[in-house]
């Protein structure tokens, strides 16, 4: 056995675990979370140029079959550890506003990241369960770092029940998966899978898990509640980097575990998950006053955009999936960014629509760039959330699922009008009070400039820059 | 010359960059008319040099890489005979639109033009673009700054109007995107080499056909999001609204060039792929159009408002403009492109004139005004000109689009009915009713407000502004032909390579394999025994 060869293929991952145990350690002997943070920072940095550099390099498996690299595990990575990277710098000041910072913050948002990044490199279904947990449970301490208020606590306890709950599912459904093919690895369960009830129901429970993990309807009641109470920088963590780390999973699972024609049959199943998933996460959007329950529901209903291209089944629908994780990532991550800046002051509660009256003026680019990101988030050309879109629903159409579609662009029609609303409140009507905003730090306004500007680019040049990376993605091999 | 298009379909986008970094509120406004004027400059020698003799043939073509790996999809931009004379009224309007709201806009003024240049740069991207995807993106992101200029500038009742403008377009154009989506796999299908393909001049090309069953759905797809936006009784019920919530020059620019999109949409797009459903469909597409006419016509009699008025009239001019598209030959096709120029000259001089009286008097109510043309003489010819244009006065432009468009749906053969025509032609007499029966309660009589007694004249810029439209009413009105020469090579070919492919595809047909409602819509079994010719052909 080549270790070597095993920890260069997961290296991003045990980077980002070691600075996350640098980091608690730091933590427990010093009381500067400056220091924390930048070695956090560093950390990360290291990991995200890891990460893309193992875009270019080869696929295969390491760890005897327990986890793939190369390929989708690959974009995962890239998306993971920017999103967690772009997160963490924007958490930064939003956090230290709200007098929420400690070392233990960025320790736990490492870990989950570690959790993230194992989970969208599985290959088999013991490492899917353990980096499911290490993220889960990571994620739960941070929905509940505003336990005094804000629903926080709430927050954490719901995430924790219900999270463990749909864990039992997982378990249950790994342990029949194990009963009806004596495996845990996905290459060899595929190998060995029947159509006998027992591996037919151990798949749906397991599916029921990564459902849960995605806030697919109907296992999505946790969202909104988390959402919420969480501070806003982490809650645009979890919904970008969380929500990439399981679907890379859920591709893996689909196109390295039910890749067979019998046993391959899942995407009636994915189809009608997605259909009331689009729908219900928009139409219970449109009733939402408070911004942050409005993305939560916004965001259920990117997943069942996004599993459109998982019951599409192809390598088109699973490109289109990773290309909208990217997508997603940059204006969400853009969309939770300017609310966090509007939330660092204390005039008004900037979590509830009503305090975005005339907002739009007040300070003109982030009230033009929060536009961009929710046009982008509605699907509007020429932003790379039209071109995600337009990816997952082609890919549909192509497998004639031309219905799916349909309901896809219906049920964004309809998310138009929440999004829209946001920008009605900050252009349309006039401010309630005089008061002014705080002026953020250099780096935070830079990110969300970043972010807006390749918000836009990527709508107008949708293919990556980076030669060769598009090939990838929609070339990857399965074996 | 290519780089020439390019350069003037993005030059306001540049000019958004520049904008944005002034300071200066007199500045952004003369920046925004500077940049707006020389996009009309250098679109002249686009108009001068065009090869009028191979107008179906696209000219100044662009064709960048492929933008999504595997599929060809592409920047495609080029102008043929049907897009340059929008084009150019786009351009054209440019430099009006600006110039009219010199004074009427103080809110946020960097915005304002911001906006209405960004509403430039899609609009001529939409008539420009020649792949099918980068139409689609030019067409919704025209939506963006329409929303805004409503949203922020609009009237009372503006959060509505812009809402309900902008979901209901975007209803339409959405399910057109998945019919893109399919019509793309398609066409990549049938092109080889691809997956996907959005190339219009292969989808529109004799080569390339559909078969029925797909014909059907596509068709209604595409048409639905064409006729929200044109639009088409009964889908129109957004356009009152918006016109009279919008400021002035969103108003103009939603009359004389947003409505177009819908009616190029489906000159441009169905007409070529889907003949056979449009020849099947023209009929009923004539009702609706029909009842459009007289039901706008008759709903503008009775408008208080006169911005709401012209709005209705709006509706009752554009059915002509599709009436002309679905009678499916020269003569009519002609006039429903010509129609198209007209309707934006005359209806956005109109909303012009209607901008200038409110920023005057802040009212629009009709029983406000009365005997002012006493007042305001340069204004009442100037509303005199537009008003006698609208309504089709022989030696104005209206009247050769809607006698070329009555003429035409008169002997059409898939109308195969007179009524069509003769019915339409009552929308020119209430036309007229409503019209100068509102000119005369504004201008004429005695003066009954006394408000009105301090009222202004136009000033130079306002005269200025509506100078070229003016120009350009009386040229086509005197010599369409200058004008409708650029579309005359590209209407015959069209509508020749439709019927072609129309036949082409019935000829193939598999009366087998069809369904039942398909053979019966299309008449497959009566053409394939030869009994019945569809379509006769025009010369």
């Amino acid at each position: 056995m080549n270790y070597l060869h095993d920890i260069q293929s997961f290296l991003p991952g045990i980077v980002v675990a070691i600075t996350g145990l640098t980091a608690i350690l730091i933590t427990a002997f010093k009381k500067s979370t400056g220091l924390v943070y930048n070695v956090s920072l560093a950390g990360l940095v290291v990991a995200t140029i890891l990460a893309i550099q193992s875009l270019f390099g080869e696929a295969g498996t390491s760890f005897s079959g327990m986890i793939v690299y190369g390929g989708p595990a690959a974009f995962g990575g890239v998306i993971i550890t920017l999103g967690t990277l772009l997160s963490l710098i924007l958490s930064r000041e939003y956090l230290q506003s709200k007098g929420l910072e400690s070392g233990e913050v960025y320790g736990m948002m490492l870990f989950a990241t570690t959790g993230m990044l194992g989970l969208a490199a599985s290959n088999d279904l013991i490492s899917l369960f353990v980096s499911l947990e290490t993220m889960s449970i990571s994620l739960y301490v941070l929905a509940g770092l505003w336990y005094s208020k804000n629903y926080g606590a709430e927050s954490a306890l719901k995430y924790f029940l219900l999270g463990a709950f749909s864990t039992g599912f997982l378990l249950y459904g790994i342990a029949l998966i194990y009963g009806a093919t004596g495996h845990t690895n996905f290459m060899e369960i595929a190998a060995a899978a029947d159509t006998s009830l027992l591996f037919l129901g151990g798949v749906g429970m397991l599916l029921v898990g990564l459902f849960f993990k995605i806030s697919a309807v109907p296992f999505h009641m946790w969202t909104p509640d988390v959402y919420q109470g969480t501070p806003t920088t982490l809650t645009g963590y979890m919904a970008t980097a969380g929500k990439a780390a399981a679907f890379v999973a859920f591709i893996l699972v689909l196109s390295r575990m039910l890749s067979g024609s019998e046993t391959g049959e899942w995407s009636h199943v994915i189809s009608v998950v997605a259909i009331l998933t689009m729908i219900v996460g928009n139409l219970i959007a449109l009733a939402q006053d408070n911004v942050k329950r409005m993305l939560a529901y916004s965001s259920i209903a990117h997943a069942g955009y996004l599993m459109v291209g998982l019951a599409a089944g192809t390598a088109a629908g699973y490109s289109g999936v990773l290309y909208y994780l990217f997508a997603y990532t940059l204006m969400n991550i853009g969309a939770f960014g300017v609310i966090a800046f509007y939330e660092r002051n204390k005039e008004l509660d900037f979590t509830e629509i009503d305090s975005y009256a005339g907002l739009g003026y007040k300070v003109p680019a982030m009230g033009v760039m929060l536009s961009i990101f929710l046009f982008s988030l509605a699907g509007i050309p020429p932003f790379v959330g039209f071109v995600g879109k337009y990816y997952v629903f082609a890919a549909a159409v192509q497998a004639d699922m031309v219905m799916l579609a349909i309901v896809g662009v219906l049920a964004s029609a309809a998310s138009v009008y929440y999004y829209l609303r946001v920008m009605v409140y900050m252009y349309f009507k006039e401010a309630h009070k005089e008061y002014s905003l705080k002026s953020p730090g250099m780096l935070f306004k830079l990110l969300l400039i970043l972010l807006a500007v390749l918000t836009v680019y990527y709508g107008v040049e949708p293919v990556l820059p980076t030669t060769g990376l598009f090939e990838l993605l929609t070339s990857f091999s399965y074996v | 010359m290519e780089i020439l298009l390019n350069i003037t379909i993005y030059l306001p986008l540049l000019g958004i960059a520049a904008i944005l970094l002034m300071k200066n509120e007199s500045a952004v406004k003369w920046s925004s008319l500077v940049v707006t004027t020389a996009t009309f400059l250098l679109s002249l020698p686009l108009f001068f040099n065009f090869d009028i003799a191979s107008s179906s043939v696209p000219q100044y073509v662009t064709e960048g890489g492929a933008i999504f790996a595997g599929m060809d999809v592409k920047y495609l931009v080029g102008l043929d005979g049907l897009s340059m004379l929008l084009f150019m009224l786009t351009t054209l309007m440019g430099p009006i639109v600006i110039l009219s709201s010199w004074n009427s806009v103080t809110k946020s003024l960097k915005g304002y033009y911001a906006m209405l240049l960004l509403l430039q740069t899609a609009s001529l991207g939409v008539f420009a673009a020649l792949d099918l995807v980068v139409f689609y993106v030019f067409f919704e992101l025209s939506l963006i700054p329409m929303y805004f200029l409503i949203g922020i500038w609009g009237g009372s009742d503006k959060i509505r109007a812009t809402i309900k403008f902008f979901i209901y377009t975007l209803v339409g154009s959405l399910i057109m995107l998945v019919a893109l989506l399919y019509l793309g796999f398609h066409a990549g299908a049938a092109m080889g080499g691809v997956d996907f393909t959005a190339d219009w001049r292969f989808i529109s090309s004799p080569e390339y056909t559909i078969g029925l069953v797909e014909q059907t759905w596509l068709f209604l797809a595409f048409s639905l999001a064409f006729c929200i936006k044109v639009p088409l009784f009964p889908f129109h019920t957004w356009l009152p609204y918006a016109h009279t919530e919008a400021p002035t020059a969103g108003s103009v620019v939603l009359a004389a060039i947003m409505l177009k999109m819908g009616t190029y949409g489906l000159i441009r797009v169905v007409l070529p792929a889907f003949p056979n459903a449009f020849m099947e469909f023209a009929p009923y597409m004539a009702v609706l159009a029909v009842i459009g006419i007289i039901y706008g016509a008759l709903v503008a009699m009775v408008q208080k408002d006169v911005k709401k008025l012209v709005a209705y009239s709006s509706v009752s001019h554009m059915g002509f403009v599709v009436l002309g598209i679905f009678a499916l030959n020269d003569i009519a096709m002609q006039g429903a492109i010509i129609q198209m120029i007209n309707h934006g000259l005359a209806t956005g001089a109109l909303f012009l004139i209607v901008g200038m009286i409110y920023d005057r008097r802040h009212t629009r109510m009709i029983s406000d005004y009365g005997g002012i043309a006493k007042q305001v003489p340069v204004f009442a010819v100037m509303f005199m000109i537009a008003t006698l244009a609208s309504i089709g006065l022989p030696g104005l432009n209206g009247f050769i689009g809607e006698f070329l468009i009555l003429n035409g749906s008169f002997s059409s053969a898939l109308y195969a009915n007179k009524v069509y025509a003769i019915l339409a032609a009552t929308g020119v007499i209430l036309a007229a009713v409503y019209m100068l029966w509102m000119f005369q309660r504004v201008l004429f009589g005695p003066i009954t407000n006394e408000e009105n007694k301090k009222l202004t004249d136009l000033n130079m810029r306002e005269i200025g502004l509506l100078i070229p439209l003016v120009l350009f009413m009386v040229w086509i009105g005197i010599r369409p032909v200058d004008f409708t020469q650029y579309s005359e090579e590209w209407v015959e070919t069209f509508i020749t390579t439709s019927e072609e492919k129309s036949m082409a595809v019935l000829d193939q047909a598999d009366m087998n394999e069809l369904p039942n409602w398909t053979t019966k819509i299309y008449n497959v079994e009566e053409h394939q025994s030869g009994s019945q010719f569809l379509v006769n052909k025009t010369d």
